[in-house]
């Protein structure tokens, strides 16, 4: 969910908006902001699937130290969604391998 | 090969105030972040700031990092953000450009400034997507403005668990308690009576047992401890929560000064392993200085000021100032640094830091 109104942020400024593709579903994101940011807004928290057991795992250490929220993007696999900003048109698919 | 007089690893707000002296001074510096932006914690920080006048007491952490890059613009600090260190050989340094492209530098001093990442606890369930450190929660909350639920549970009081809560209320979304497994609260008094005078319930002598959920967190069990750290049983409770927040301290990023050959020791007051440094910030590896969180977990004022003392230390190594010079600025600093070591949460880090002073002149043979 989007912070709307803050009391010491003010109001949401209005940045620019682009579609991305998740697993299929386009959905509304700020062009810069993190992939993971992204994803959380639209409500969507589990991000991934451990290789062997099949274990969900999302969002953690917000800093790219740990791994948990690497997804598929363009193409590319492990790609950590915390630090890496949303393009216009970006495709991004829940990892599972 | 690109040779610099100072490279300063992290532009947090000890990194900034480092490479600010240094550059003053007349050195030439190059100041590396990882990060899109530099500031390091200051932009997550929307609260108003404890300590001194002197110190930026009540201007909020945002504020103080906009000050910090003003001067550094002013004083011609070269910085070079979303780039990575990869590795540190002797002198020379590797780093990761725009994420394609590896280069070394050489650099005749380093300055590590890499700032702390944050400690974990594991539990039943601690691995489902919801469980998250409080600073992760507090970057994605206050920088990028995404709430990723909607009723947190934080663990730990320390004052990263009782500043975070705060600021998940401000964003608008609840928190169904702070729980602390020892029998009193860790932070800072101001900051426990706001959050319960918001009506937020600290749970002391508290722990979590597990956490449910299938593809996210759904709810959490917590229980009480005895006065050996054992579960109470029949205490436990459950509820529903969608986020759980780790805030069970920090600890120095010392990855890369370890690389570089730093010797470190462990202090429990200072977050646990810390590069051994001596009262200019130089560790054990000589031309090799530490500052801010990275030197020990502590507060932005005596980030900056440790900053500012490395960046005088690493700039009179240089001969860009004379001993003289250098003297009575860095006196000054450490009358400064002593003096923020105050209260009693103050005194244990202040004494800890003697320790590392003290085991750096025995092993420096000073
Ligand atoms: C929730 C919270 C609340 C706080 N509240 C207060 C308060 O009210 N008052 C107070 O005084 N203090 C407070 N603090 C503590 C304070 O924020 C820190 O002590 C201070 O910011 C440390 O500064 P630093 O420069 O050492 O590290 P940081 O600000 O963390 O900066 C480190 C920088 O290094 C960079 N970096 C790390 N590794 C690499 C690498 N390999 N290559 C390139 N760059 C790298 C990082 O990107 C980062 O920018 C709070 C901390 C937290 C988490
Ligand atoms: S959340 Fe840890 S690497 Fe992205």
């Amino acid at each position: 969910m989007r912070i709307k109104k803050h009391p010491i942020l003010g109001s949401l400024e209005k940045k620019k908006e682009v579609n991305i593709v998740v697993d299929g579903k386009m959905l509304k994101a700020i062009e810069g902001e993190p992939i993971a940011s992204a994803l959380m807004a639209n409500k969507i928290i589990t991000f991934r699937k451990t290789r062997i057991t099949k274990e969900p795992r999302g969002y953690f250490c917000g800093i790219g130290l740990c791994t948990d929220c690497m997804m598929i993007v363009n193409g590319v696999p492990n790609v950590r969604t915390c630090i890496t900003p949303v393009t216009k048109g970006m495709k991004i698919e829940t990892q599972t391998v | 090969m690109l040779t610099t007089d100072v490279v300063v690893v992290g532009g947090g707000s000890a990194g900034l105030a480092a490479a600010i002296e240094s550059s003053k001074a007349g050195a030439e510096v190059l100041l590396i972040d990882e990060n899109a932006r530099p500031g390091g914690q200051l932009f997550k920080q929307i609260h108003k700031f404890f300590g001194s006048r002197r110190h930026y007491a009540g201007i909020r952490g945002f504020e103080i990092g906009r000050r910090l890059l003003e001067e550094a613009h002013k004083n011609e600090v070269e910085i070079k953000l979303n780039t990575i260190i990869f590795g540190i050989l002797g002198n020379k340094i590797g780093i990761v450009e725009d994420k394609t492209h590896a280069k070394w530098l050489k650099a005749k001093t380093i300055i590590f400034s890499c700032g702390a990442s944050e400690k974990l606890i594991s539990f039943p369930g601690w691995t489902l997507p919801g469980v998250m450190g409080a600073g992760a929660a507090q970057t994605i909350i206050n920088l990028h403005r995404v709430l990723p639920g909607s009723r947190f549970l934080m663990i730990g009081s320390g004052n990263v668990g009782l500043v975070v809560s705060y600021q998940i209320l401000q964003a608008g979304a609840e928190v169904v308690a702070i729980i602390e497994a020892l029998p009193k609260i860790g932070g800072y008094g101001i900051h426990a009576s706001k959050i319960r005078r918001a009506g937020v319930q600290i749970a002391v002598s508290h722990t979590i047992k597990e956490a449910y959920g299938k593809d996210k967190v759904e709810a959490v069990t917590i229980g009480a401890l005895d006065k050996n750290m054992n579960l109470v049983p029949g205490s436990e409770k459950r509820f529903k929560v969608d986020v759980i927040c780790l805030a069970v301290g920090l600890k120095p990023n010392i990855e890369l000064p370890l690389m570089a050959g730093c010797e470190t020791m462990f202090l429990a007051n200072l977050g646990g392993q810390v590069p051994i440094h001596d009262e200019n910030m130089e560790t054990t590896v000589e031309g090799i200085y530490v500052a801010g969180d990275c030197a020990g977990i502590e507060e932005v004022s005596t980030a900056i000021e440790s900053g500012r003392l490395a960046g005088i230390a690493v700039a009179e190594k240089l001969g860009y100032l004379t001993k003289n010079e250098a003297y009575d600025v860095k006196v000054n600093l450490r009358e400064v640094l002593d003096e923020l070591r105050g209260g009693p949460f103050g005194m244990q880090r202040k004494y800890a830091k003697q320790q590392l002073i003290r085991r750096a002149a025995h092993l420096k043979g000073v």
